[in-house]
Parts: C-alpha cells; structure tokens; sequence
C-alpha cells in the first residue's frame, strides 16, 4: 500500500450545540494544516442540542487517522464517523445556481435542469434560480454547464452523508 | 436540602475547595474583583500574588507537577489573560493538569470593545485543552467541576473559564462535584488486554530491547513510576527517558541510560539505533527525540503506550499500539509479564549489554576539567554533590543550562523535576520553583537558570520574598544566550548575532535590593563554598551568580535533521557532512 497516497474522506462529527465548537472543529484544521474540501453544520437534535458536522477532507492514510484522533479529543464531541471507511455510505449537496440569458440558451438552461431534476425557485423573463440536490459531481457537472448559459452566481451547502442500513450515529 | 443561593464569587470559591485546591496563584484587576473580595472573606484558600500573570501559570505547573494536583491560577480580563497566553501554552504542550479563572467584562458589554475587554475565548482555544465562558451563574459550579475533571483526565492540559464580572456578582444555585458527571469527555484509562499481551509477547522474545518512557509516567502518578521501575527490573532491560520522563526510573540504577535525544547520552541514543524492541511508555516521539524521521531506530518493532489517541501513529508508525493509562498498563503488563513462563534471551540480553557497555565506556557526559575556569558541567556535578540525600526539587529556564541539569542532576523519584520541555519557555523557571516551594516548603528547590532566561521573569523574586520561599536561582552566567550561541557556531559561521548578554546587572546587588542573598563564583576554588551558603539559606531567596566558561558547548548533541548514529560527542566531532538544507530549517 501506498503511504504517500492521498485519500478523500467523508467524516461525520456529533457534537454538542454549543457556543465555540464550530471555532474548536476549524481552528483544528487550519492550526495542523488540514484539507477542508467542505463542511456543513446544524442542529440535529434540539432536545438535547446536539449537532452534526459533516467534513470532506483529504489526505494520507496517517493524517487522516490524525485528523479522527484530533476530533475525537475535542471536549465537546461525542462520536466521529468516518463514513468513507465504515462501509456504504449516500452522500448529497444541495446547490441554488442563478442563470441569467434569454433565447436558446434559456430554453437549454431549463432543458439541462430537467434532465438534473433540478426544479425552478425563481423565475424572471431574463433569469431562473435553480435548486439541484446530488452528488457533488452531478452539481459540479450542472454548474459547469450553466457556467456556459449564462451562469451569475452558484451557492452550496456542501456534502451531508449518512451510512446506509437500518444502524445510526 | 434547600437551594442556598451564593454570589458567583462565592460559587467560585466553594467550588475551589471542593475540588481540593488549597493554594491559587494570581494577579488582581477590576474583571475579577468580585472574586477577590470572596477571596478576602475566607482562610481557607491561599492567594499567591505573582508579579505577572504570566509567571501565575507557570507557579501553577510547578506547584501541580511537584504535587500531582491540579494548579490554579486567577487572572483579570484583557491584559491579565493575555499574560497569562504562554503559560497556558506551556501547560498544554506539557500536559500539566492546570485550571485558570480569568474576569471577562460584563455580558451585555462582550463585543463592544469595551474597556480590558479581549476575546480570551477566542484567543486560548489553541492554548488550552477546553475552555469556557460562562455567561449563567447557574452554571458556574457545574463548569467549574467539569473544568477540574477535564484538567487532570486522560491527556491533562490546561483549561480556562471565562468569567464576565456581572455573573460574579450574580445570585445563583451551587452544585457539588459529585452531581457532575461529564458526558463525552471519557477518555480511556483500561487498555485491551490482547493488546497487553501481544506487547508482553514480543517484549519476551526481545534481544536487543529498550525502555523508551516519558512524561506520560510521571503524569500517570508515582503508582505508575513504581510499576515502571519494577517491570524494568523484572526483565533486566536497558531504560533510556525524555527529558520530561526523569525520575520516573531511579537514575542511580545500572540498567538506567541517561536521557536520550538531541542532548541526551551516547548510550542511549545508540541503543535506541540499534535496538530490535522499542517499548514506549508515555513518550510521544518528538521531534527532539526522533532526529531524522526516516532513520530513527530502523529496523526495530515498537511498543507505544499513551492515554491519547491522537499521540498514536502521529510521527513514527508502531507495531503494537495501546491506548491507556501507564499506570493501568503497566499493572497488566507485569501482572502478565509474571504470570508468563518464558524468559528472553539471557544470552542475546547478555551481548546487548555488552555492546551497551562499549557505548558507556565513551563516557560522553565527559568534559574538559580545568581549574582556569569554571565548566558549567562542574558546577552542576557540586550542586549534584550537595544535594545528595536531601529532599530536593529542581526547575530549569531554557538553554544549555537546562541540558546540562537534565545530564548532570540525577533523579531517583518522579515530581522532582521541572522543565518546560514542549515549548521550551525561557523564564519558566523562577516562577516554577516558587509554585515548587510552596508546595513544599520545607524542601530545597533550586532553579537552574540561565542570565539571560533569569531576567525574563526575574520580577518573580519579589513573590519568592513575599512568602519567604527560599528558592535557589542557581545561575549559570555565560554571558551568552549560550544555546542560540551554539547553533550560530555549529550552523552559522560562528556569526553570533545578537546572542551576547550585554549589560547585565549586578547579581549580587540586585539579590540585595530586594533583601535576598546574593552569592558569586567566579574561580573553580569558589565553587563548593558557595554552594554551601546557597543550601544554608532558609528563609529567603539566594541568587548565586556563577561565571561559567562563556564557550562551552552542550554534548552530546544531535545536529537537527540527522540520525541517532550521527551524534556529534564534543567540539572535536565535525558533523559528518554540511547538515542538510532540510535539516538546517528545523528548529
Ligand atoms: C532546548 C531544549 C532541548 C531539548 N532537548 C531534548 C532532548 O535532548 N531529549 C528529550 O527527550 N527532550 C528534549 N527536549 C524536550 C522536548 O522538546 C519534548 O518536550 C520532550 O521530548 C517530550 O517528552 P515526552 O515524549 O516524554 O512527552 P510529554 O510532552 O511529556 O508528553 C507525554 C505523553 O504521554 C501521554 N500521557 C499523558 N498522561 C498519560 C498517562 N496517564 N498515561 C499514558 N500516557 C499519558 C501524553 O498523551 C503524551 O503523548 C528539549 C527541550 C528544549 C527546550
Ligand atoms: C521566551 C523565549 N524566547 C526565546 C527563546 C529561544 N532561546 C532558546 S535558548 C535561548 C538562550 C537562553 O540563554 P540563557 O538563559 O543564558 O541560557 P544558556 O543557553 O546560556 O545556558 C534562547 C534565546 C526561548 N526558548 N524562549
Ligand atoms: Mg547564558
């Protein structure tokens, strides 16, 4: 095996909701010179408030046990879960993207989001906004399309992940 | 019972003594005045004044190191925590279980700028090992007792709460510690038991085996240092130490090799090269140790035990890691070790030993003994010789002054010996060996300093006059930030930029404006004289101003970026080539 490879990781973190966790969890990253590739946080259980973080992340196989290591040492997490290596595992983004144009290139801007199913939550005679939920390559793909009909701006929520089988967090 | 009610000061201090704390180190301002005047209504608890919050932490550690308690320290908003940054630093680099209090501006005025107000939150969260503001008084006790527990559990550090002055003035419910438990932080105190036995397994069918161990014993507990010293006897291997390990194993016993890494002894550094079994016990593989990474005890399997997951596979890949308390472990190991039948390899043990004799035989400790000048490394052996038998505990500042002390002062019990090891903090020592003696008042406590390290904290002897501690600054006065100066000889063409300690004060004269005493040495014959008056000093501090040979090198010494085997022994040895450009940027 190769030890120089570099991985990408899926990692989910609970954690509990309270003030300077997200600060603790970032400030880890960039103080050891971690990947952040995305992050997305809220609250997942407002009983007893408990949130869940879901980090992309890359690196070798050692930094990336380093990086489970460091997280888990925080005071305030509860469970980190590397859904990369703990078997099957569905993974969606959310993206809003603004595409502005008139004549055929509105009508293939709306054409191509059909074929994303992405749906329209805005629309002008000069412009949509389009909502789109999949894989980060199936968004950078319809992105990367719009980027050629007229795309004004794209905005991302970042990967959430969840393993697949009945067993939770 | 009924919910009394008490001010968040009050909460404080309640919560203080509950947690067993009977001495807090710290430094007034108006965010904690509250707390002062809780302070002020009670005996129970005893206030060090320092002179800089700074040195308040550093008290702390010494105070919890030479205790194994947890230190405490009190410290105002603003400038009185940002003092107090490079303690904490230096806490946490060390693992020394510390809990610091610090005022915060009131609530409804955080984030406005407001007067001494500092985001100290934000500012310690990469210093600390958690910490917290506490903006409900509700809360106060409960944080405080979860603070003490993270503190002093798994990987100790230090952890700070925040404390907004209304909350201190603020009627609220107090807890005790036993209603509070923590519900993530659990680190892992029992280690796997096949892993024990794996580790047993290979240590038993070991020919060329080493003890590696640190700070983690000592931070396990004296429990942990006996365990150590016993399955250390029990197998008859070799036992090398980092710097913040010594005393864990009695330096005075034959299997004991001196430390090792970049200044540590011959014998250690080359049996750690040549070793076939690595046992790591509470060490974590540093930088300083390891030397170049690639090359470091090639060949061998290695055996890591540490409370701290993340201390795991972090530099060096092991072979059998186990995560756990040393203490814990090692009752299992030798509780396993016993109950096995097969004994290593005499034979094989034998030739090991043989080998690591040739190695001691180099005597690398060894020092050009002239009667022209004194040699910092005799200084140390008279203070060494005067010491022996009494109770006694040493600090360090940072230098060569502090290499020499680790090579030259034997340890034979774990507590005794302080040092900022991690982040190698000039001007921790003073501070340290007050927290020291007044922890043990009736012991001896010399801080081994340097000139140049002593005038970063030197207002502290004004503490040390304040509560009769009668620290012994031991200064060994080379005129030169002697270890800056080394490298600039060894690494940068002799151009010694900047590492002459010009204008110094009058040592004596300034022990005598603050009413100390203030001795000199500056002839081989002055030695031993001095350091009788130092010792018969009780009852205030002594600082002795000893002018060492300005040139002296420390070695051995292990040129940054190169191997164990590469070990340069005294000014003679050149490196072998131009340390690499890889190695030339390490610091
Ligand atoms: C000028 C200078 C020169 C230096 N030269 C040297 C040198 O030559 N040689 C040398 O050794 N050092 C040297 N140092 C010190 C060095 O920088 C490190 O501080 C030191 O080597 C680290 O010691 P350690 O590995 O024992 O770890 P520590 O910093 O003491 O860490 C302890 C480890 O044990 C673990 N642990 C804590 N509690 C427990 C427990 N209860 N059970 C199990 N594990 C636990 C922790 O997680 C951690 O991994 C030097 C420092 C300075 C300033
Ligand atoms: C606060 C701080 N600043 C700078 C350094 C870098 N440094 C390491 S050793 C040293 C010189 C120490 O001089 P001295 O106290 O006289 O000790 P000596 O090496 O001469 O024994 C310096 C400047 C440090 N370790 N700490
Ligand atoms: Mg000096």
């Amino acid at each position: 095996m190769d030890e120089h490879k570099i991985e990408k990781h899926t990692i989910a973190v609970l954690v509990d909701n309270e003030p300077g966790v997200l600060a603790r969890v970032i400030g880890l990253f960039s103080g050891r010179g971690y990947n952040i590739e995305s992050l997305t946080v809220a609250e997942v259980n407002n009983a007893d408030h408990l949130s869940r973080i879901t980090l992309v992340t890359s690196g070798t196989r050692m930094i990336i046990e380093q990086i489970k290591a460091q997280l888990s040492r925080l005071v305030p997490v509860h469970r980190v879960h590397d859904l990369t290596d703990e078997g099957p595992s569905v993974e969606r983004e959310l993206a809003l993207v603004k595409v502005a144009g008139t004549g055929d290139k509105r009508i293939e801007a709306l054409r191509l989001a059909d074929i994303f199913k992405a749906t329209v939550l805005d629309a002008t005679l000069t412009s949509f906004v389009f909502e789109l939920t999949g894989t980060t390559a199936q968004v950078d793909d319809f992105v990367g399309l719009m980027g050629q009909l007229g795309l004004v701006e794209a905005s991302r929520t970042g990967v959430v992940a969840m393993s697949k089988g009945a067993t939770g967090f | 019972m009924s919910e009394q009610k008490l001010t968040g000061a009050q909460i404080i201090i309640k919560a203080l003594k509950d947690q067993g704390v009977d001495t807090i180190f710290g430094y007034p301002g108006g965010a904690v005045l509250p707390i002062y005047d809780a302070l002020f209504q009670q005996n129970d608890l005893r206030h060090i004044l320092v002179r800089h919050e700074q040195a308040a932490v550093h008290a702390a550690e010494g105070y919890a190191r030479s205790t194994g308690k947890v230190g405490c320290v009190l410290v105002t908003s603003g400038p009185g925590a940002t003092n107090a940054v490079t303690g904490l630093l230096d806490a946490l680099c060390d693992s020394i279980p510390i809990v610091c209090l610090s005022g915060q501006v009131p609530t409804h005025l955080i984030g406005n700028d407001a007067f001494q107000e500092a985001d100290t939150t934000g500012i310690t969260r990469p210093c600390t090992k958690h910490n917290y503001l506490v903006k409900d008084v509700n809360s106060l006790a409960r944080t405080l007792h979860e603070a003490f527990y993270v503190a002093r559990s798994g990987r100790p550090g230090p952890v700070l709460i925040d404390v907004p002055k209304d909350v201190q003035f603020a009627d609220g419910v107090y807890v005790p510690p036993a209603e509070v438990k923590h519900k993530t932080y659990r680190p892992q105190v029992k280690p796997e038991i096949a892993r024990i036995e794996e580790a047993v397994e290979l240590i038993a069918n070991a020919k060329r085996p080493i003890f590696y161990t640190g700070g983690g014993v000592i931070n396990a507990g004296p429990f942990a240092a006996k365990l150590l010293t016993q399955f250390v006897k029990a197998t008859g291997f070799p036992i090398t130490s980092t710097l913040m390990g010594l005393g864990a194993f009695p330096a005075s016993d034959s299997q004991w090799l001196g430390m090792l890494g970049m200044h540590g002894t011959y014998e250690a550094n080359l049996a750690m090269y040549n070793c076939d079994v690595m046992i790591n016990i509470g060490a974590r593989f540093d930088d300083r140790v390891t030397g170049k990474l690639s090359e470091f005890a090639p060949g061998s399997k290695k055996i890591h035990v540490d409370i701290d997951p993340s201390s795991i596979n972090k530099t060096v890949e092991v072979d059998i890691p186990i995560v756990g308390d040393c203490g814990a472990v090692l009752e299992d190991m030798l509780r396993i070790w016993k109950a096995r039948a097969k004994r290593p390899d005499q034979a094989a043990l034998k030739s090991w030993w043989g080998q690591i004799e040739g190695w001691r035989a180099r005597n690398c400790l060894n020092y050009n003994r002239t009667e022209s000048v004194i040699k910092p490394q005799y200084a140390l052996e008279r203070l060494r010789e005067a010491l022996r038998g009494k109770d006694h505990y040493v600090t360090t500042e940072v230098g060569q002054h502090q290499m020499w002390a680790a090579q030259f002062l034997p340890f034979d019990q774990p507590n005794r010996w302080m040092t900022s090891g991690g982040l190698g903090t000039m001007g921790y020592g003073l501070p340290a060996a007050i927290g020291a003696q007044i922890a043990h008042p009736d012991a001896i406590v010399v801080d081994v300093s340097g000139e140049a390290s002593f005038l970063m904290n030197m207002q502290e002897i004004g503490t040390a006059v304040q509560y009769r501690a009668p620290v012994k600054i031991f200064i060994l006065n080379n005129q030169y930030m002697g270890m800056v100066r080394q490298w600039q000889e060894l690494l940068h063409g002799s151009r010694f930029s900047q590492s002459y300690s010009e204008a110094l004060p009058d040592f004596v004269k300034l022990a005598e404006a603050w009413g100390c005493v203030g001795l000199r040495a500056t002839t081989v014959a002055e030695v031993d004289d001095v350091i009788a008056k130092m010792l018969a000093v009780t009852d205030r501090p002594c600082i002795v101003d000893i002018a060492v040979d300005p040139k002296e090198n420390c070695f051995p010494m292990i040129p940054g970026g190169k191997a164990h085997n590469e070990i340069l022994l005294g000014p003679e040895d050149k490196p072998s080539d131009a340390t690499p450009e890889d190695g030339m940027v390490l610091v």
